[in-house]
């Protein structure tokens, strides 16, 4: 009888596609506008993911990565003394006014990193060496930057090129891979001594300290001790990450700008195919009529009905996932908007169309069961 | 003595609830032999429909007996009623009923595959059956396809195809010329001399009236009275 109940679906082409189309067009909404939000949220914390440390020391009333306060001089070497800290580095970060050759301006995300150690470094240079940044007025530029800090996009910034931030002339000496920061900025590494030169003076310079536990002993475990003995707050890259996620999702208005849009797709979803199968059910309850009446029982019938809604909820499922895929791989090649997909979106809106296809479904399996075989006989 | 295939006594079923309701059969005794062709009629809500409903099945009484082959249908389940309807009772509607997106052999297949045959044996089948009632060249053709005798013609072929022992027809030849309905008639006709057979057919249509072997006629949900072929004639 399954085959036959798949045939009857697919006869009926004027549905079919409605239903595939809803049920994909739920699908895409749902995934690709969740992607975005997982992508914006990943850029939030892009600063974590570009300077590579495993602990984070920040004042105590720091929320959030890209809204530091800065720290005492001093509070470096407090960091270096505690036990189980296998090296801590200043680190400088802010965003800085960079002015093009044509006198137009545009800004960027400033990194300062120790000179000595390089500890924060960019981990992956595609062109020039890191070493360079050791010479007066260096810096080494993202490849997003290369392209949008050139006044002709098709000729970008190489190596050699120079430009002034803040007044002080800076010349790249390396271009680097590095994710794309939430203010959309391009990332600008330099030393941390070059950094505070570049930046406008301020009482107190050190946006972080950057630090590393002792091998053998966790990050957790130091960055704890690291609280305890100094006041500051001390965080892995992990929970930083997640506080600067939180942070975005209670402070702005993007969970809720995304959450109601992918509800859209779940609404257009469940009121698409919930309306379709069930008028599909209604136009054939005189032939599912017939087939009771020929000793088909409802557990059968049922379970066409399920076939039926899980085949059109898996190819809707199948084209709407394949098309957000694919629009991500255009964005992530483009760079913009922000994109991640994580396996557990798939799965959420897997669970979500599974859903809406119960739903419809029951409400065709509740008419059924309703329906007298007698029916049949009636003119 | 005749053997009963349907035994029905004390019959009543009725709808809707308090002032609304409606006796439909009251206190129904009908009884259809083995190897007859039984028509059933009356005029419009005399409850023709209904008690074919209650001899298939497909609806329950509310008191009475009815009895199908020896099988006390009042006495069954849901289930197990769903159960020997699909092994001994074949349809013939009036509108045909036939899936319009199936195509002729799959359409016929189906009381086979309701009752568990594999779908190649099924529709092997079902092609023998459309041969049977003159439509092998008719096989993969859909119901829209074809003409209403034909139409009809398929219907028959997927009430016979599992080969039960009760056929009820509902206004089998509304619908079709003289020439269609005498086929029809010819195929139910030969089918109810097969051995441990019967046909009950529900009609209005008087040109079929002569294929009766017995006519059970209905007024106002009683029947008044069962004429032999002869007396009918």
């Amino acid at each position: 009888m399954f085959d036959l109940a798949l045939k009857m679906l697919l006869g009926d082409r004027a549905k079919y596609v409605m239903l595939i189309s809803g049920l994909s067009f739920a699908s895409l909404l749902m995934t690709e506008q969740a992607a975005i939000f997982c992508g914006i949220m990943q850029w939030s914390g892009s600063t974590l993911d570009n300077v590579s440390a495993p602990i984070w020391v920040v004042d105590p009333m720091v929320e959030q990565v890209n809204d530091t306060d800065s720290l005492r001089d001093t509070d470096l070497n407090r960091v270096r003394s505690v036990e189980g800290v296998a090296w801590a580095a200043p680190f400088y970060s802010g965003i800085l006014r960079t002015r093009l050759e044509d006198g137009s301006f545009k800004f960027v995300q400033l990194i300062g990193i120790d000179a000595t150690t390089f500890a924060g470094a960019p981990t992956e240079i595609v062109e020039g060496k890191l070493e360079d940044l050791r010479l007066p007025n260096t810096v080494i530029l993202d490849e997003y930057g290369t392209k949008k800090l050139s006044q002709d996009p098709s000729r970008p910034i190489k190596v050699g090129d120079t430009f002034e931030i803040n007044d002080h002339e800076a010349r790249v000496v390396g271009i680097c891979k590095a994710r794309m920061s939430f203010s959309g900025n391009p990332y600008m590494f330099t030393t941390y001594e070059q950094a505070v030169q570049y930046a406008p003076s301020t009482r107190k310079m050190l946006s972080c300290v950057l630090a590393a536990p002792e091998p053998g002993v966790k990050a957790s475990e130091v960055a704890e001790r690291i609280s305890k003995a100094t006041g500051l707050k001390a965080c892995t890259k992990n929970n930083f990450f997640w506080l600067t996620v939180w942070w975005y999702i209670k402070n702005t208005g993007i969970p809720v700008a995304f959450g109601a849009t992918v509800l859209l797709g779940f609404i257009v979803g469940v009121a698409i195919s919930s309306q379709t199968f069930y008028s599909f059910v209604l136009e054939n309850l005189r032939n599912l009529g017939a087939l009771k009446a020929m000793g088909a029982s409802d557990k059968v019938l049922a379970q066409m009905v399920l076939l039926q809604t899980l085949t059109v909820g898996l190819i809707g499922y199948g084209c709407g996932v394949g098309a957000a895929s694919l629009f991500g791989l255009v964005v992530l090649e483009k760079g913009m908007p922000p994109f991640a997909l994580p396996w557990v979106l798939p799965v959420m809106t897997l669970a979500a169309i599974l859903f809406i296809c119960l739903l419809a479904a029951y409400l065709g399996i509740r008419k059924i069961g309703r329906l007298e075989p007698a029916v049949v006989f009636r003119g | 003595m005749d053997t009963l295939a349907i035994k029905t006594e004390h019959v009543c079923k009725g709808f809707g609830a308090g002032e609304a309701r409606t006796e439909v059969l009251k206190d129904i005794a009908f009884d259809a032999k083995v190897g007859e062709v039984l028509m059933l009629v009356g005029p419009s809500g005399c409850g023709k429909t209904t008690l074919l409903s209650v001899i298939a099945g497909t609806l329950s009484v509310d008191r009475g007996e009815v009895e199908v082959f020896n099988e006390p249908l009042h006495k069954l389940d849901k289930s197990a009623v769903t159960r020997f309807r699909a092994a001994n009772i074949g349809f013939i509607f009036q509108q045909y009923n036939l899936i319009p997106t199936l195509n002729c052999t799959e359409n016929v297949s189906v009381p086979l595959r309701i009752q568990g045959c594999k779908s190649a044996l099924a529709e092997r089948k079902a092609a023998e059956m459309l041969e049977k009632v003159g439509l092998g060249n008719r096989t993969r053709h859909r119901p829209n396809m074809l003409s209403g005798g034909q139409q009809q013609r398929v219907a028959i072929a997927r009430a016979l195809v599992h080969e039960p022992r009760l056929i009820i027809c509902d206004e089998p030849t509304a619908a079709l010329d003289s020439e269609n309905g005498a086929k029809v008639m010819d195929i139910l006709s030969g089918f109810a001399k097969s051995p441990g057979r019967c046909v009950i057919i529900v009609t209005h249509d008087n040109r079929i009236f002569k294929h009766a072997d017995r006519m059970t006629f209905m007024e106002d949900g009683r029947i008044d009275r069962t004429e032999s072929k002869q007396k009918a004639a």
